[in-house]
């Protein structure tokens, strides 16, 4: 049996005194999408800091593998150089730090953290000019500090750009599709669609079912009340859709 | 093999040998804290007439020099220790120090080849090159002429035929008041005046080195100036002396750097430093303090109470101040302009990291005298552990100062909560013309930023290292490429150990 990229098993998190996570199950094997649906204050973004291990949470009962390795054991930084990546739902601004700086400061900590040497500039500009122009990131964005004044669209391709460049194995996108229109939301999903592999997962966090049309997820998960009460295919989603979350509700219970 | 990756495009002037010095200084945590063992000729302890007769005779002053010292002396005697400034340390014990220490084996040496090879092996260690000749042998032009004072003593300056070959003068301030009388005696004190403040007036009594620049009228140097500051022996206070004249059109670019090894005790460096710019004439003068800064709980580390001061005294000249302030126990230090030429301008870009339990206290002062002056600051305070970091500023404009222009930028960043970043700044205007802005901004690292940085793949360290270098990048532009790079290693190392 081949080892799931990602396997979450009976989580429990909470913040103070607030439980948030109440058991969370979820196995992700190689080179599938998944989504995660659910109305505001679920606790969907709540599950993608905790996997990013975000200091915030404390976590009360459960386990998470990343490839077969206990992912909970591990600090942030080293989640990110073991395969993990977060593209955030607001992603935060870094002044007077350029994107092509923090780029490569990035892809480099995690090179050295795996034990690689650092790649040659030629390297790194060629790999960003590759991934930039699909994902219609100019030179002159690279130049802006990282995420200060970027529009939303921007924010989020900087995202996609990150993730296209640290080839991770598990890419969590929260809300990616918040704050897009229509146009933005055809490129982003165009870079993420470019990234599927058969050795890279995908967890897909959204409430809205229109960033599904352009991923097309391979399971849909319902989230409510701080686990998933409701597993299906792609018409899960459209269902979803139709009747609202309140259907689910009970399930939960 | 050095790696030139990081490096955007090499400067113009400056070769790969001098990249290549940069980059071999493998900056580690305090590495400069070392001791190097060499015997000491040392004046008797403690502050008095006879100190200051003893250092004027060591120095083979002439007659006029001694008196210029004893009338400071006497001054001093009247003098109390200003107490103005947001720092706190034990009485310092005057009395209780070397004012003279100078390495035995250098009776003023003719050439690098009569310095006693410890000492060029020290300054190797520190990575100041002063293998002038091997530089000189090759085909390359050398980009900077080094100045290298130890303790009471200038014991090497690179270049000096060179420098002269365009008229330049590019000595230490003690051979220069044997054989420039003339100018030193024109321009001594006449920016920072013997009995200014305190440590400037104690300075006066008993400076032993420092370096002297006289750049003829319309010369551009061809070459960075630089002297390397280093306090070597124990219980020895350093007071250097450093005097730059530009005359009508001339450009300077002047660097220095200061180490010290570490030690329990508190050490006091009280130094002056004149700028004099006439007509068109430009300095820019740049300064990498790392003075040893104590050890984690505050035991140890430099005090350092200096007084920089330009004068900006022809129409048209310009003065800048580019500092990068990362060591001392104490910094109690506000280079400034004063803009006597009409349509002068003054510079001060500062940035100043404190840590453990560092105090600075340190800012400029813009003093517009002439008519359409301007001047621009823009200050980067970076507080960390148990710090406190003060940014202090006078911007004043005279009556005659019609259409004075200042720009003051003063931007703080805490890291932690057990530091303390605070803003003085004074502003003063007698004339409707003048024009001052201030903006001033405090933040803190977000956990949020730090998060995000870490989730990419980058360490704590590494993650305050990235943001702090994004925080002071208007400023690091400012400084030579040969600082730029030391400075932001620097930044990552002053700061390690700062969360978590």
């Amino acid at each position: 049996m081949t080892t799931p990229i990602l396997e979450i098993r009976n989580l429990h998190a909470r913040i103070e005194e607030r439980e948030i996570l109440k058991g969370v199950n979820l196995i992700i094997p190689p080179g599938e999408v998944h989504a995660v649906m659910g109305r505001n204050g679920s606790g969907k973004s709540t599950l993608s800091y905790v996997l990013a291990g975000k200091e915030d949470y404390e976590i009360t009962e459960g386990e998470v593998l990343l490839d077969g390795e206990n992912l909970l054991e591990m600090d942030p930084a080293e989640r990110a150089a073991a395969g993990l990546f977060l593209a955030f739902q607001y992603p935060i601004e870094i002044p007077g730090v350029a994107t092509m700086t923090f780029l490569k400061a990035a892809i480099n900590a995690q090179r050295k953290a795996r034990g690689e040497g650092e790649l040659s500039t030629p390297d790194f500009m060629r790999a960003v000019k590759t991934a930039g122009t699909e994902l219609n990131v100019d030179t002159d964005m690279l130049k802006r500090p990282l995420n200060v004044g970027f529009s939303g669209g921007e924010k989020k391709r900087a995202e996609v750009l990150q993730m296209a460049l640290l080839q991770p194995k598990m890419c969590i996108l929260d809300e990616t599709d918040s704050g897009l229109d229509i146009d933005a939301l055809q490129v982003v999903s165009k870079g993420v669609n470019a990234l599927r592999a058969a050795n890279r997962s995908m967890l897909v966090i959204t409430h809205y079912q229109r960033l599904l049309n352009h991923i097309v997820p391979d399971v849909v998960h319902v989230f409510s009340d701080g686990r998933i009460v409701e597993s299906g295919d792609k018409d899960l989603a459209l269902q979803l859709e139709a009747k609202g979350y309140a259907d689910f509700d009970g399930a939960a219970a | 093999m050095a790696d030139y990756d990081h490096i955007p495009t090499l400067k113009e002037n400056i070769d790969r040998a001098t990249v290549d010095s940069v980059l071999s200084l493998d900056v580690d945590k305090y590495k400069y804290g070392f001791e190097t063992d060499i015997e000491s000729d040392m004046a008797p302890k403690g502050l008095s007439e006879d100190t200051v007769r003893f250092i004027s005779a060591k120095k083979n002053e002439p007659e006029w020099m001694l008196e210029w010292r004893l009338d400071a002396y006497k001054r001093f005697l009247t003098l109390t220790e200003p107490t103005w400034a947001k720092v706190h340390y034990p009485q310092i014990d005057l009395q209780d120090m070397y004012y003279y220490a100078a390495p035995k084996s250098t009776p003023a040496p003719k050439s690098l080849d009569e310095v006693d090879p410890a000492l060029i092996a020290m300054y190797d260690k520190l990575g100041v090159p002063l293998r002038e000749r091997e530089i000189l042998a090759g085909v390359e032009r050398p980009n900077v002429a080094v100045d290298a004072v130890m303790d009471s003593v200038s014991v090497v300056t690179t270049f000096r035929e060179e420098l002269a070959k365009v008229g330049i003068i590019f000595c230490s301030i003690a051979e220069a008041i044997r054989e420039h009388p003339d100018l030193v005696r024109k321009y001594l004190a006449s920016v920072v005046p013997v009995s200014d403040n305190y440590y400037a007036t104690l300075n006066s009594a008993v400076f032993t080195d420092g370096s002297f620049v006289y750049i003829p009228k319309g010369v551009r140097c061809p070459m960075e100036l630089s002297t390397y500051f280093r306090i070597n022996e124990k219980k020895t206070g350093q007071f250097e002396r450093t005097l730059i004249i530009a005359e009508a059109d001339s450009y300077v670019s002047y660097l220095e750097g200061c180490t010290a090894p570490m030690r329990d005790e508190n050490q006091l460096h009280a130094a002056v430093v004149e700028l004099v710019a006439l007509d068109n004439a430009e300095i820019k003068y740049s300064t990498v303090q790392n003075w040893y800064p104590g050890d984690k709980d505050g035991k140890g580390g430099i005090y350092n109470f200096v007084t920089k001061r330009g004068d900006c005294r022809g129409a048209n000249s310009k003065i800048s101040w580019t500092q990068v302030e990362t060591g001392s126990a104490i910094t109690w230090k506000y280079p400034s302009c004063i803009l006597r030429g009409d349509g002068s301008r003054g510079e001060f870009y500062s940035i100043a990291i404190s840590n453990g339990h560092q105090q600075v206290d340190s800012g400029t002062k813009m003093i517009h005298l002439g008519k359409n002056t301007s001047s621009r600051i823009i200050s980067k305070g970076i507080a960390a552990g148990f710090s406190d970091n003060t940014y202090r500023g006078q911007v004043s404009a005279h009556a005659k100062a019609k259409n004075a222009r200042n720009f003051t930028q003063c931007d703080s960043l805490l890291i932690g909560d057990t530091c303390g970043a605070h803003t003085v700044p004074y502003i003063e205007s007698r004339n409707g013309s003048a024009v001052f802005e201030h903006e001033a901004t405090t933040s803190k690292i977000s956990d949020d930023q730090m998060f995000y940085c870490q989730q990419r793949g980058l360490n704590e360290e590494e993650a305050v290292a990235l943001i702090v270098n994004g925080f002071v990048r208007d400023v690091l532009q400012h400084l030579p490429m040969e600082f730029m790079v030391e400075t932001q290693k620097l930044i990552a190392i002053s700061l390690e150990g700062s969360v978590g």
